[in-house]
């Protein structure tokens, strides 16, 4: 995983009403060792700026199940995220196979991991469910073949 | 209850996050499968679990939980203690199994991070 910061950051994590902090961060396949950083370090700036802890939560948790789906099920991908100061938003583009069934797909219990994902506590059928339940906006597109594009938007009370 | 007391009911070893030993938790998590852990879990929760990967230290990390419980004696590799330390969780273990170990904190005034979830219809 790498990323890389962009946009408007001042550095020093104050923000104002028209700043935003871009990061992106690229997801490998398989890549398990690294799986969560992106999360942690989002997590670690919306602490840094303020964010009450149940709302850095609830984006830790949805951003570290969208990277965990990129690394298990995906040919890889990356995630984008804006931190403004009203809202965290995060997009998700892999590459490949797609999800033929969206809507079986985000059904709780529902999963086409394989064992040794299941053996390391993941691949239950939680993450598509609980990434829509974190989120206060939700929405999935996918082609078979081509990727899954996943977009959670999350206000900051 | 203090992690410390826990400590003792359980008769834990501490693996790392022996300065930490004074937070204080209100619920408790015993399971092996991180996805519910990720649903499930509140804040001040302690998660109890025979998994040792290093998942485990990521996903107490992004849900807030205050520390991690091995049971069954399972041991973590250095690598999971290293992230642990770095991320300011403490580790413990115990000899004891799942069911006894939350058993005890049940007794001692833990409860579970959710009552009841509501059945899947098929």
């Amino acid at each position: 995983m790498t990323m890389e910061y962009g946009g408007v950051w001042n550095g020093c994590l104050e923000m104002n009403s028209r700043q935003v902090i871009q990061l992106e961060f690229f997801l490998e396949a398989g890549d398990f060792s690294t799986a969560g950083e992106a999360s942690s370090q989002i997590k670690r700036i919306l602490q840094q700026i303020g964010v009450k802890a149940e709302t850095a939560r609830r984006i830790a948790i949805g951003a570290y199940e969208a990277e965990m789906n990129v690394i298990i099920h995906s040919l890889g991908g990356k995630m984008r995220v804006a931190i403004l100061p009203d809202r965290t938003d995060i997009s998700v583009e892999d590459n490949g196979p797609g999800i033929a069934d969206v809507k079986l797909a985000m059904q709780e219990g529902y999963s086409t991991a394989p064992d040794h994902i299941r053996d390391m506590g993941f691949g239950a059928g939680m993450g598509l469910p609980n990434m829509a339940r974190c989120s206060d906006e939700f929405s999935i597109t996918s082609e078979v073949g081509v990727g899954t594009k996943i977009r959670m938007v999350i206000h900051h009370p | 209850m203090k992690l410390a007391e826990v400590n003792a009911l359980l008769c834990t070893e501490v693996l790392c996050g022996q300065e930490n030993m004074e937070r204080e938790i209100v619920t408790a998590c015993g399971a092996d499968l991180m996805s519910d852990v990720l649903v499930y879990t509140k804040e001040k929760t302690l998660l109890l679990t025979g998994l040792t990967n290093i998942q485990v230290v990521r996903t107490a990390e992004v849900g807030d939980l205050m520390g991690i419980i091995f049971v069954r004696g399972k041991r973590p590799g250095p690598e999971v203690i290293e992230m642990a330390k770095a991320k300011s969780i403490p580790l413990m273990l115990t000899e004891l199994s799942m069911f006894d170990a939350c058993g005890i904190l049940h007794d001692y005034g833990i409860r579970g991070c959710v009552e009841r979830v509501p059945r899947n219809e098929l």
